[in-house]
């Protein structure tokens, strides 16, 4: 059976450490960076769980600020 | 695969509008605004729509959707949108005419304006951010602001002896026979955010097949006047918000 | 249609004229003495032949807003009202002349302040030529005191407010509005086509078509430094029309001793009080500033320096005696003499005021 992998590219200067693409993920694949922030000061979202992400674009749909990319690939 | 192979080998399936600017908008973090403003760039583009949009924006924090949404627009007085779009659709009926209005804008001081360009059935699109405060202004009561909702002006919550009662201006708007599809939605998940998305779509086809006007009221999160983060705003909507405003169509003539 | 000449009211003649001109728009609501405006436009039905659109909007407020919505597309677009209505225009006129969109705005005076009359009066001279809403702004305010007038400075209004990208105002009274006349009609123009509005109005907000990039029409700058530059814009605009399009007319000022300034049609009452004055061995000259604004303060001085006293008469209780008093510089004694809540003054009346003022005094 093919199965789908993804990842995403999110562009950490835009974030505003919302959260929202962190609880939006149903695979707990993100996460707030715990210390480091961005030139504004935000901490900004990041991939925690590189394996779990299917693609689904779930984070980016809920994203405000259009911070997130999102790329998938089906293995067959 | 890591990473980088994926991204390589793989398929790009969801990137930022076309239409939206480059530039960081000006919203607080979570704010609703940003994705309505996506979804809007995604209709307009994908409907081939972004070489004869006209945008309204009139006062509130989304006055400046302009500096954000790659399409002409025409910034407007507090609450005078309609008015506004309405001259605009009928001296450029090829155009597709809209109008982002806030709570403020559309059920307080633009009533009068809305209840009448939807009356005449004005071919033309009316998105409602509906969070029951004035974000712009720093937090003050709206006409939708909910009983015991706490505000600027409201320190100790809405009372309706004392503030009157929230108004519900959409199921009023979706009574006029003007009117040809109006439906509420919300963006606070990514369901939530595909489902407004079509409606907006919907709404701008009926617009442009001169069926009438229509309108789509988003019920929307303000975590900086709610006081809350992004998150609890959004649960904290779901669960009060909803109640008052619940999300559906309210009226579908197409 | 061509040019033709008819009897008809100054309200008429103006939305005739609006037609023939080739307007694109016209958004109003009723209100006395100038509902004859719309009507004549409702019954003249323009779109089906020029496609000019009529609409009878829910308040002021909303008519003003469509003619800022309209005129943000680069259309030729008007309303008309009367003093409390052209009130509630005041916030859109602001936007207006602050997004610097041209349109034409006509009032027809009746007396206020308040509800007040139904009647003539000049009492919106204050707000139509120091700007009436907030903001430092100026609207090109022309004063007809003939129902040919009425006809001719739709054009003259519409051609100001493209050249110089600011809102014009039709300053009337009840009597020029309601009084019948001969008037010669122009011939009908074409509208613009898309074409021809977007190498006009390169800044107007009709969608990117082929353009490219985006028109935002905005009065909103919350930079203090390119606001003042907005501002310092406008002014430079103001500057260039004061320098180039001060009308007036003059009447008996070769060998006056005396000189009477009013406009609109107490111009032409006055008139007929300087023949009676003549008769009786007093001469007096008039001059009829026919743009209150940019006011003729030039043309005033030079009269002024010349006679030996100056009245003011107005539909009011004094509010043109201030530009008069301004341009002489108070070398002269300037002195008012005005009605006000509808009444309009006969010659005989104007004439005894004017010689308690300088004869019998």
């Amino acid at each position: 059976m093919a199965k789908v992998i993804g990842t995403v590219e999110i562009e950490a200067e835009r974030c505003k450490g919302c959260d929202l693409c962190v609880i939006a993920c149903p695979f707990d694949v993100l996460a707030l960076a715990d210390k480091e922030v961005n030139d504004r000061g935000y901490h900004f979202a990041l991939i925690k769980n590189t394996d779990a992400c299917v693609g689904c674009a779930a984070c980016a749909t809920v994203c405000p600020d259009g911070c997130i990319e999102v790329y998938r690939f089906v293995e067959k | 695969m890591n990473h980088e192979d994926i991204k390589s080998q793989g398929t790009k399936v969801y990137s930022r509008p076309r239409l939206l600017d480059d530039r960081t908008m000006h919203y607080c973090p979570g704010c609703s605004h940003g994705v309505v403003h996506k979804l809007v760039c995604e209709v307009l583009d994908e409907m081939g729509l972004e070489n004869d949009a006209i945008g309204v924006a009139p006062v509130g924090c989304a006055v400046f959707a302009y500096n954000y949404i790659d399409i002409d627009w025409i910034e407007a007085a507090h609450g005078r949108a309609p008015a506004v779009a309405t001259a605009a659709k009928r001296l450029n009926p090829g155009c597709a005419v809209f109008t982002y209005q806030g709570d403020g804008d559309l059920a307080a001081i633009g009533t009068a304006e809305t209840i009448h360009a939807a009356n005449r059935g004005e071919n033309i699109v009316i998105i409602f951010i509906n969070n029951g405060i004035y974000g712009m202004t720093g937090g003050q009561m709206a006409p939708t602001t909910l009983e015991g909702m706490k505000t600027a002006t409201t320190p100790y919550g809405r009372r309706a002896d004392l503030n009157g009662y929230p108004l519900n201006i959409t199921p009023l708007l979706a009574q006029l026979p003007g009117t040809c599809f109006v439906s509420r939605q919300s963006v606070h998940t990514a369901a939530a955010a595909r489902k407004c998305k079509a409606a907006i779509r919907k709404a701008f086809e009926g617009s442009m097949a001169a069926k009438g006007t229509a309108v789509i009221e988003v019920v929307g999160t303000c975590s900086s006047g709610w006081k809350m983060t992004p998150a609890k705003a959004n649960d904290w909507m779901a669960q009060h918000m909803f109640e008052a405003y619940p999300p559906g169509d309210l009226k579908d003539t197409l | 249609m061509n040019e033709e000449v008819r009897l008809m009211k100054g309200n008429e003649a103006i939305a005739h004229a609006a037609i023939r001109y080739g307007a694109d728009g016209y958004f109003g609501y009723p209100i006395t003495p100038q509902s004859e405006i719309l009507e004549t436009l409702e019954a003249l039905m323009p779109w089906e032949t020029t496609g000019m659109v009529v609409l009878q909007a829910e308040s002021e407020v909303a008519s003003i807003n469509m003619v800022y919505g309209g005129a943000a597309t680069g259309k030729a677009v008007m309303t008309s009202s009367s003093s409390p209505g052209v009130s509630l225009m005041q916030e859109g006129i602001s936007y207006i002349a602050a997004a610097e969109l041209p349109a034409l705005i006509v009032n027809v005076m009746r007396g206020g302040p308040g509800l007040g009359t139904i009647h003539p009066s000049q009492s919106d001279y204050f707000q139509a030529t120091k700007g009436g809403g907030h903001g430092d702004y100026h609207l090109i305010v022309l004063a007809p005191s003939t129902v040919q007038e009425m006809a001719d400075f739709v054009a003259l209004g519409f051609d100001l407010a493209f050249k110089y990208r600011t809102p014009a105002m039709i300053l009337a009274d009840g009597v020029v509005g309601q009084m019948m006349e001969k008037v010669v009609l122009p011939p009908q123009r074409q509208r613009r086509t898309p074409e021809q509005i977007a190498e006009q109005c390169p800044w107007a907000a009709t969608g990117k078509g082929s353009r490219g990039n985006r028109n935002v029409v905005t009065s909103l700058e919350l930079d203090s430094a390119l606001m003042e530059k907005n501002n310092e814009r406008f002014q430079r605009t103001y500057a260039e029309i004061e320098r180039n399009e001060v009308r007036y007319e003059t009447y008996y000022t070769e060998d006056a001793d005396y000189l009477i300034v009013a406009f609109g049609s107490v111009a032409r009452i006055c008139l007929k009080s300087i023949e009676m004055a003549r008769a009786e061995g007093i001469r007096i000259g008039l001059i009829r500033p026919i743009t209150l604004w940019p006011f003729p303060y030039e043309a005033i001085a030079g009269l002024g320096a010349k006679v030996k006293g100056i009245q003011v008469v107005e539909l009011n209780a004094g509010q043109m005696i201030e530009d008069v008093r301004l341009a002489v510089e108070r070398d002269k004694p300037v002195r008012h003499f005005g009605r006000m809540g509808g009444i309009v003054p006969n010659p005989g009346e104007i004439l005894e005021a004017f010689k308690r003022d300088f004869i019998n005094k």
